[in-house]
């Protein structure tokens, strides 16, 4: 357990910033820690914080220091201060001041819009550690468990890596924010989290996974646009982040994998060949193929939503300022200032769905979200080739970015999972096969059921190919505490 | 923006706002339609207001007064998640003419000061229910409510961001309201204007902006708890029973409007319009039970519905007749029986509200920008509340003598108690005393006359009329006096008479309309604002404005 008294900043919480000599930010952190400790324990728990669990620790940003797996206990996990290195020279790489060199101080004239988008950034990552809270009482395996928590603590990393740049960079203010993402809470009634997205909890392991592959890609997106900002402490913080994000898409692509693994694997055992049958391949105790289509379904489109509007007043502002830049914007090879340029988005005219061109600056939400849609393309491909391998007939689609919106030119409006207007009746009809049903719910809850000992795995999902950190199929992930 | 703008609405063309009335307490929800705004051109997302928009509104409260007055406490909130208003819609502002932003926001101020009135003028109070952002106008809706509740959710916050935002001031009496209603401490007024992002949670109360922070999860309950305590202290009566405000007999032609007892005369060539009032053609009812049976048709109600229509009607749509000229017709004793009915009952709801109707049509008047000139002639009754009307134009001419041909009974003016602090105009003083600032002998000698029919003589020696002209005179004089009113600068005419008309000290209401308008009004019509270049323009576009660093 931290001394929370004598905290040494320097040798306890890993950092490449100078923490022990910058006053500013050790007076604030002190301040702000002893809040986050008791957020994280009231949070998970007791009997898993006091479990041993074989984590990754970012000791430093350098390739050995960035992944130092031990036993530790949650609490006691070194939520560190990493920045990537500093490249020689940055410029700030879009909007009117493209070609400038990045700012190493918050200019004044930024600072609010550069507040808002850290503080809405920092408010997803302690969200999905509240919303995932419950899921350790169920997980099918240690193994699962083990990439359960550590997505929780680097989340937790993610929010203190916000806060970091809410206490060194934006004074008073930064340090109200920094409190309010600890008094904010996933689905309170008090004070809930900032996008509604986050308010909902994760209420079984195939919405963690779900989770984790599309939502946790909206963050990465978003990660990546600021990691384009011409704020280099913006930039380096969300470049070292998206090298732990990587994993939470490992942990969502793999799961969902190893979840249709199953699947395909006992259909074969029982010589089922229709994946529709659907109660017949339930009897068996894994997750039939409709089933985790419609859960893609649900969480691709209420990803999408958290891009927002597709014409977007703020995000012009933020990349015209250089604070937001575009996917991989130093690959892309235009001017980089777009006040010229035009960019497609979707619209609705006279009741079809349309294209049409608008100024490009105003489009770069959109933009954002195809990207991620492309990204979020490739692992469905991958699913589909464990489908495929195991010789059975059945395709996973990402639905038409139209299907099921709450935010944009689609919301609420009545179309299908291929982009077809449909009328009421056949709306209502539809939902039932392309959204999970309660009663879906219900069946997915009853598989939840706890799987301890190492080595073994629940019946519904497949063992990982690989061990994480190379370990041998039966290791003990998770010192479990007696309950 | 060539389309005719109407003001005349009622619930069932309502498309941004939703009344529920629970006993003597309503239920005001905004909730607008981003696909109907009065324009093409802009979508009013997340509760942006414009014209239409007030219009409904403006609506409402005069029927909360007049329909409804078994309402004590008005609650005005949002039905939209996560935002309460954002205020005037910044697209439309950027595609509309200087013209219409400025009788855009001078009508909007009337209707923030008319609901803001009502706790004081008729016992209804207003409380906003703030969940979500309320930013900018949302935040002057606010603001003219009588109390201010604000949830703590960690995110919903008032915000007044014009300056940093647009490079455009809260015109619609927001920086007006912060300091010298909510008494804002000035330096945290100017902390609190020059951020985009606002206040929130217990700040907000400490510093004044809002009345009350109260916990999310109590947010609903607490609201209608303190609409309950507040109802329970109103003094106004229970259970009264509103009349209903029927449509007004309007017809629309190319050169006329004309209502049951006001016509319009449209003079497009002489760039005016002649507005003429005609008296009552019956006696006065006889008791407040007559009177209310006659509801909105009768004649006090009624003139003043009409008056208020065609004021409003000329404004917004006849913006090149830059004169006008008021008239009256009728027996000016049946005029003042109609109001002393009213006058005499005071403590009765419904004369108390046609009363507070006119102090609110003679206050429209008063900020008109335009030449107003009242002709006192034959046969003409400025008697009472109508005398109001000579006090509030920049010019009157009343004819003297017989006018050969003329067989209308003399032309008289007749005051009555009603004018020495019936009708107070925005300054808080009397039309009387603000024409005769300084000299309160000269109100004391005219309260002496009383009930009398003055002729011209009497009038101009009492100072109550610009001139009185004979026979000989009257036509040529008014003819040379209108061409050349109509031939100056409209803008140099709305400035000077907007300054000449409200001597003596200021109010909040002066310095909204006033000091906050004509600045607001100056920075409308400057390029860092509204150049092709400026913040307004390119508002939405991503692109900042460009501003010329120069203070003026």
């Amino acid at each position: 357990m931290l001394d929370l008294i004598n905290v040494s900043y320097d040798t306890q919480i890993p950092n490449n910033v100078g923490l022990s000599s910058d006053k500013k930010v050790l007076k604030a952190l002190e301040k702000w820690h002893p809040g986050y400790i008791d957020w994280w324990n009231q949070l998970i728990p007791n009997r898993y914080q006091q479990s041993e669990v074989y984590l990754r620790t970012a000791v430093s940003v350098d390739p050995k220091g960035w992944a130092k797996f031990d036993y530790v206990k949650m609490p006691e996990y070194r939520w560190g201060v990493l920045l990537a290195p500093q490249v020689e020279g940055r410029t700030i790489p879009c909007g009117e001041h493209a070609g400038e060199p990045a700012w190493q101080d918050v200019p004044g004239e930024y600072r609010n819009l550069m507040k808002r988008l850290i503080v809405i950034q920092g408010d997803t990552e302690p969200a999905s550690v509240e919303q995932q809270k419950a899921l350790a009482l169920t997980a099918p395996s240690l193994y699962d468990m083990r990439n359960l928590f550590q997505v929780n603590v680097e989340e937790g990393r993610h929010l203190w890596a916000m806060v970091y740049l809410l206490h060194k960079y934006f004074g008073r203010d930064g340090r109200e924010e920094a409190d309010d993402l600890l008094r904010r809470q996933s689905g309170s009634e008090e004070a809930p989290r900032m996008l509604g997205a986050f308010n909902e909890e994760t209420p079984d392991w195939l919405s963690f996974f779900m989770f984790t592959y599309f939502t946790d890609r909206d963050g990465k997106m978003q990660l990546e646009s600021l990691a384009q900002s011409g704020f280099d402490p913006l930039s380096r913080t969300c470049r070292f982040m998206l090298t732990e994000e990587a994993h939470h898409m490992f942990v969502g692509e793999t799961g969902v994998g190893r979840t249709i693994q199953r699947t395909c694997e006992v259909m074969k055992e029982n010589g089922i060949e229709d994946p529709f049958d659907v109660d017949r391949i339930r009897g068996l105790g894994v997750i039939d193929l409709p089933l985790i289509q419609k859960k893609l379904n649900l969480h691709y489109t209420l990803s999408l939503d958290l891009f927002g509007q597709e014409v977007s007043t703020n995000a012009a502002n933020a990349f015209n300022a250089g604070i937001k830049g575009r996917y991989q914007e130093n690959r892309l090879t235009d001017d980089h200032q777009l006040q010229n340029d035009t960019y497609k988005v979707w619209d609705i005219v006279d009741g079809k769905i349309v294209q049409h061109d608008v100024p490009a600056l105003t489009a770069i939400n959109m933009r954002l979200r195809d990207d991620y849609t492309k990204d979020a393309a490739g692992g469905v491909g991958r699913w589909n080739k464990i489908i495929e391998k195991m010789g059975i007939d059945f395709e996973l689609k990402l639905p038409h970015e139209a299907f099921h919106r709450k935010i944009g030119v689609f919301a609420d409006k009545l179309i299908d999972p291929d982009g077809k207007f449909i009328s009421g009746a056949e709306y209502d009809k539809g939902m039932v096969e392309w959204l999970p049903s309660h009663a879906d719910g219900d069946y997915i809850q009853s598989l939840m059921k706890p799987e301890y000992e190492p080595g073994k795995y629940a019946r519904w999902i497949a063992p990982p190919k690989v061990g994480i950190d190379n370990k041998p199929g039966d290791f003990e992930y998770v010192k479990l505490a007696m309950a | 923006m060539t389309k005719m703008i109407d003001f005349q609405t009622n619930p069932s063309k309502y498309r941004h706002w939703k009344v529920q009335y629970d006993g003597p307490i309503a239920n005001l929800y905004m909730d607008v339609d981003e696909n109907c705004g009065l324009f093409d051109g802009y979508q009013l997302k997340l509760n942006s207001y414009d014209l239409g928009v007030d219009i409904e509104l403006s609506d409402i409260v005069q029927r909360m007064r007049f329909e409804h007055p078994e309402v004590k406490v008005v609650v005005m909130r949002s039905a939209k998640e996560k935002v309460f208003c954002a205020g005037a819609n910044i697209r439309m502002l950027g595609g509309a003419t200087h013209a219409h932003k400025v009788n855009f926001c001078k009508f909007t101020n009337e209707t923030r000061n008319t609901f803001e009135a009502a706790e004081e003028d008729s016992g209804q109070k207003y409380i906003a229910a703030v969940k979500g952002s309320c930013a900018g106008g949302g935040y002057e809706l606010a603001l003219a409510c009588n109390y201010i509740m604000l949830t703590d959710d960690s995110s919903s916050s008032v915000a007044l961001p014009e300056v940093p935002l647009l490079a455009v001031l809260p015109g619609t009496g927001g920086l007006t309201r912060v300091t010298d209603k909510r008494k804002v401490r000035r330096d945290r007024a100017d902390v609190f204007c020059a951020m985009e992002e606002g206040v929130r949670g217990k700040r907000a109360a400490e510093w004044k902006l809002v009345d009350e922070v109260v916990p999310n999860s109590k947010f609903d309950a607490t609201v209608a708890e303190r609409a309950a305590e507040f109802a329970a202290a109103s003094q106004r009566l229970d259970g009264l029973k509103g009349i209903a405000l029927t449509p007004l007999k309007r017809e629309i032609t190319d050169n006329a409007v004309t209502y049951s007892t006001v016509e319009i005369e449209l003079d497009r060539a002489g760039r005016k319009a002649t507005i003429t009032i005609n008296g009552p053609d019956a006696g006065a009812p006889a008791d407040m039970d007559t009177f209310t049976t006659e509801g909105a048709e009768a004649w006090m109600l009624r003139a003043a519905r009409e008056l208020d229509d065609a004021i409003l009607h000329l404004r917004l749509n006849e913006m090149e007749l830059g004169l006008w000229v008021i008239r009256t017709q009728g027996d000016p004793e049946t005029v003042l029986a109609h109001e002393k009915l009213l006058l005499d009952n005071q403590d009765h709801w419904l004369a108390n509200e046609v009363l507070q109707l006119w102090k609110r049509v003679l206050k429209r008047v008063d900020v008109t920008s335009r030449s107003l000139v009242a002709l006192v002639e034959h046969g003409s009754c400025f008697a009472g509340v109508l005398a109001e009307l000579l006090f509030a134009v920049d010019r009157s001419y009343m004819m003297e003598d017989e006018f050969e041909g003329d067989n209308r009974p003399m032309a008289t003016l007749t005051l009555a108690n009603s004018n020495f602090g019936q009708y107070p105009m925005g300054n808080d003083l009397t039309r009387l005393q603000t024409r005769f600032w300084g000299d309160e002998a000269s109100v004391e000698a005219a309260q002496e006359h009383i009930g009398e029919a003055l002729e011209a003589e009497e009038a101009d020696e009492l100072g109550l009329v610009t001139y009185i002209l004979d026979d000989i005179d009257w036509e040529d004089e008014i003819r040379i006096f209108m061409e050349e009113r109509a031939s100056f600068s409209p803008d140099a005419m709305t400035g000077m008479e907007a300054n000449l008309r409200f001597a003596g000290p200021e109010t909040m209401e002066t310095r909204i309309f006033g000091r906050l308008t004509a600045w607001q009004n100056w920075i409308f019509q400057r390029p860092n604002a509204v150049g092709a270049e400026g913040a307004l323009q390119r508002y939405g576009t991503g692109v900042r404005g460009d501003f010329n660093m120069e203070r003026v």
